[in-house]
C-alpha cells in the first residue's frame, strides 16, 4: 500500500480514520494511565457503550431512509418500566420471558410510529417528536410516577446484564450478537441493501420496485423493537426505572450516528462506521474521570466533537458527489 | 367565470373563489375551535379557571418558549430548524450569572442575555448557510456544546446573586394584572405577525421555504434570510433567557432542559409545515395559547404534568393526521367521479 493509497483510504472512507482515532486515543490515554489499557478496563468501556451502539444502529436505519425517530429514548423509558413492572408482578418467570415482552413492547411503540409515517404520510419527525411526548408520558401513567427499585425486581432481571460468559458480561455480549445481525441485514439481504436505495433516491427506489411504505414501516417497527431491548437492558443493568430514563438521549443516539458518518440527507452510512461513532462517545465519557478531568467536560467535548464530524461529512459527501464510480471499484464494493 | 385569465394555452384562475365555508376549514380556526372548547371544559371543571388573576398568572408557565416560538416559525417555514434554543439559553443564563457575580448591573446583565444569544444565533447561521450544512444536525451538536459549556463553567454550582432590579422582568405585572413576560410576548408577535405577513421580507421568507432554488434565481439573498432568522432565534432566546433567569432568580446548567422539542411541537400544532413553505404567526399564537391552557387546566385539576405530554404528543399527531386523510379522500371521491364521468361519455 502506498501513501497514496492510505490517504485516500483515510480520507474517503469514515471507519478506518475513526478507528484509528480510537486507538491513538487509547494510546494517550493509557500513557496517561496504563490501567486504563488492561483488558478489564477496555471492556467496561465496551460494555458501558453496548446500548449506545445498539441504539445507533437501528437510529441509523431509520436516517438512512431520510427519516429521524426522536422517540428511541422515551421507547427505552416505557419499555424499561412496563418489563420492570412486569418483573415485580411476576417474578418467577425466566428471564427470556422479560426479554421476549421488551422486544414486543418495543415493536408495538415503533410500528405505531411506522403506521404514521410509512401509512398516513406524516413527517417522521413530527410522528416521533408526538410520540416522544406520548412515551414519556405514559410511562409516568403506567408507573403513577412510582420508582421501581432494586429491591422491587427479582434477582435474575436484574443480574443478567451483568453476569459474565466467558469473562465478559451479558449485556456485551448481547451487543456483539445484535450488531453483526444488524451488519448481515444491512450488506447481505434485499431488504436492507434497498433502505440504500430508499434514502439515496426514492423516487428511483419506486420505480424499481421497492415497497417503499412497508420498508419504512418495518424500519420504525425494527427501531423500536431494539429500543426494547435497550429499556430491558437499561432498567436491569441499573437496577432502576422511573419516569426520566434516557431522558435526551435521543440526541445522543442521532450524534452517534453523525460521527460515524451516516448522512441526515438519507442512503449514506454503515454500521461499523456508527459502532466506531457511538464508541467514540463512549470512550470520551469514560476517559474524562480517568485523566482526572472534570466530567462536565463530557458535553462540551462530545458538542465539539459532533460539530467537526458534521463538517468532514459534507465535504467527504461533496467529494463522492463529483467522483463518477470507477468500473474496478464499482466491480470491487 | 370573471376571476381566470385566459392565454392562447392556459387559463389560469386568479384565486380560489371566497366562500364564509372557506375561513372554517382554516387551520387557526380549527385550532381557534379546538381553544375555546378547551376553555368550555375547563371552565365546567374547575370553578378557579375563569379567575383573571389565575388566568393571567398562568401565562408564566408558557411566555418564554412562545417568545422562542416565533422565530422559530420563520426559520422552518425557510425548511431550516434549530434544536439548540434551549442549550442557548443555558449559555446565556451561565454569561448572565458570571456577570452579575462580577456586579455588572440590570441594563448591562440584560445587554448580555441578548448579545450571548445573538452569538450563539450567528454561530448556528454561519454553520448552516456559510458551511453549507444541514440545520438539524448543526444544532444538534451545538445544542451540546452550548449547554456543555454551561457545565464545563458551571458545574454542579448556581448562580443566585441577582440584583433585585432583574426580578421585575420575569415575575412584573403590568396594569397591575397582566404579567410583563406576557405583554411582551403578545408585542413580538405582533412584530413578527406583520413581519411575515405584510412586508416584501415575509412573501420572500415564504419564497425561499417553498423553493429556495428558484428564491435564489429571483434574486433573493436566501442564505443571508436563513442567517438572520438563525440570529433571531438566538436572540430570542436571549431574551428567554433573560426572563427565565429573572422569573426563577438562579441558574445551574440543566435551565430549560428539553424545552427544544416543545417550542417546535407547538410550532408544528400550530400549522407550520415541517417541510417549509407555509405556516402564519397567528396560528402559532393560538397553538401557544391552547398548550398554556390545557397545562393550565391539568393543573388546576391536579393532573401531573407528564400527563399533559402524552395530551399534547396526541394532539399533535390527531392534528396533523386529520388534514392528510380527508385530503386522500376527497382525491379519491374526485377520481372516482372523473373516472365515472369517463364512463358515461
Amino acid at each position: 500500500m502506498t501513501a497514496s493509497d492510505l490517504r485516500a483510504l483515510l480520507t474517503r472512507r469514515r471507519e478506518p480514520a475513526l478507528a484509528l482515532l480510537i486507538v491513538v486515543l487509547v494510546v494517550l490515554i493509557g500513557i496517561r494511565a496504563p490501567f486504563f489499557v488492561s483488558i478489564d478496563s477496555l471492556s467496561g468501556v465496551l460494555t458501558d457503550t453496548s446500548i449506545l451502539m445498539m441504539l445507533a444502529c437501528a437510529e441509523m436505519l431509520v436516517i438512512l431512509t431520510r427519516g429521524i425517530d426522536l422517540s428511541l429514548a422515551a421507547n427505552v423509558a416505557f419499555t424499561g418500566m412496563a418489563v420492570a413492572l412486569l418483573s415485580m408482578s411476576y417474578p418467577e418467570l425466566p428471564v427470556v420471558a422479560y426479554i421476549v415482552s421488551a422486544l414486543l413492547i418495543g415493536l408495538v411503540l415503533g410500528a405505531f410510529n411506522g403506521f404514521f409515517v410509512a401509512i398516513i404520510g406524516i413527517p417522521p419527525i413530527v410522528v416521533t417528536l408526538g410520540t416522544l411526548s406520548m412515551f414519556r408520558g405514559l410511562v409516568f401513567v403506567i408507573s403513577g410516577g412510582e420508582w421501581v427499585n432494586r429491591h422491587e425486581m427479582p434477582d435474575i432481571y436484574q443480574m443478567f446484564p451483568m453476569e459474565t460468559f466467558l469473562g465478559l458480561p451479558h449485556l456485551l455480549w448481547v451487543a456483539v450478537t445484535v450488531i453483526p445481525m444488524f451488519w448481515l441485514f444491512m450488506n447481505h439481504t434485499k431488504a436492507g441493501r434497498s433502505l440504500y436505495a430508499i434514502g439515496g433516491n426514492p423516487q428511483a427506489a419506486r420505480y424499481v420496485g421497492i415497497p417503499i411504505e412497508a420498508r419504512l414501516f418495518m424500519v420504525y417497527a425494527i427501531a423500536g423493537m431494539i429500543a426494547g431491548l435497550c429499556g430491558y437492558l437499561w432498567t436491569a443493568r441499573f437496577a432502576v426505572a422511573y419516569t426520566e430514563i434516557a431522558i435526551g438521549f435521543e440526541l445522543v443516539v442521532i450524534a452517534a450516528c453523525v460521527i460515524g458518518g451516516v448522512s441526515i440527507a438519507g442512503g449514506v452510512g454503515t454500521i461499523p462506521g456508527v459502532v466506531l461513532g457511538a464508541l467514540f462517545l463512549g470512550l470520551i465519557a469514560n476517559a474524562l474521570p480517568v485523566m482526572g478531568w472534570s466530567p462536565f467536560w463530557k458535553q462540551a467535548i462530545s458538542g465539539a466533537v459532533i460539530l467537526i464530524a458534521v463538517v468532514l461529512n459534507s465535504r467527504s459527501h461533496k467529494r463522492q458527489g463529483k467522483l463518477i464510480v470507477r468500473r474496478d471499484e464499482a466491480t470491487a464494493s | 367565470m370573471s376571476a381566470t385569465r385566459e392565454t392562447e394555452r392556459y387559463t389560469v384562475a386568479d384565486k380560489a373563489k371566497w366562500s364564509v365555508w372557506s375561513i372554517f376549514q382554516t387551520w387557526e380556526v380549527i385550532l381557534l375551535t379546538l381553544l375555546v372548547f378547551v376553555f368550555i371544559v375547563n371552565s365546567n371543571t374547575s370553578p378557579y379557571f375563569l379567575n383573571t388573576y389565575n388566568l393571567a398568572d398562568a401565562t408564566f408557565n408558557f411566555s418564554e418558549k412562545a417568545i422562542i416560538a416565533l422565530p422559530m416559525a420563520l426559520v422552518i417555514i425557510m425548511r431550516d430548524i434549530d434544536i439548540s434554543v434551549a442549550s442557548i439559553i443555558a449559555l446565556c443564563s451561565m454569561l448572565m450569572g458570571l456577570g452579575a457575580e462580577a456586579g455588572i448591573g440590570v441594563p448591562g446583565l440584560i445587554m448580555i442575555g441578548l448579545a450571548g444569544g445573538v452569538a450563539a444565533g450567528m454561530f448556528n447561521g454561519f454553520l448552516v448557510t456559510g458551511l453549507g450544512l444541514p440545520a438539524i444536525v448543526v444544532t444538534i451538536g451545538t445544542f451540546t456544546l452550548f449547554r456543555g459549556i454551561a457545565y464545563v463553567v458551571l458545574g454542579d454550582g448556581a448562580v443566585t446573586t441577582y440584583p433585585a432590579g432583574l426580578r421585575f422582568f420575569g415575575q412584573g405585572y403590568v396594569f397591575g394584572i397582566i404579567p410583563f413576560e406576557f405583554i411582551l410576548f403578545l408585542l413580538l408577535a405582533m412584530v413578527f405577525g406583520v413581519l411575515l405577513h405584510f412586508t416584501v421580507i415575509g412573501r420572500r421568507i415564504y419564497a425561499i421555504g417553498n423553493n429556495p432554488i428558484a428564491a435564489r434565481f429571483t434574486g433573493i439573498a436566501v442564505n443571508r434570510y436563513r442567517f438572520v432568522a438563525f440570529c433571531l432565534v438566538g436572540m430570542m432566546a436571549g431574551l428567554a433567557a433573560v426572563l427565565l433567569t429573572s422569573r426563577i432568580g438562579s441558574t445551574r446548567p440543566n435551565i430549560a432542559l428539553g424545552w427544544e422539542l416543545e417550542i417546535i411541537t407547538m410550532v408544528v400544532l400550530g400549522g407550520v409545515n415541517i417541510l417549509g413553505g407555509s405556516g402564519t404567526i397567528p396560528g402559532v399564537v393560538i397553538a401557544v395559547l391552547l398548550v398554556g391552557m390545557v397545562t393550565f387546566g391539568f393543573g388546576l385539576l391536579n393532573i401531573p404534568g407528564i400527563i399533559m405530554t402524552v395530551f399534547i404528543g396526541s394532539l399533535l399527531i390527531i392534528t396533523i393526521s386529520i388534514p392528510i386523510l380527508v385530503q386522500r379522500l376527497r382525491d379519491r371521491a374526485r377520481l372516482r367521479a372523473q373516472q365515472a364521468e369517463v364512463g358515461t361519455d
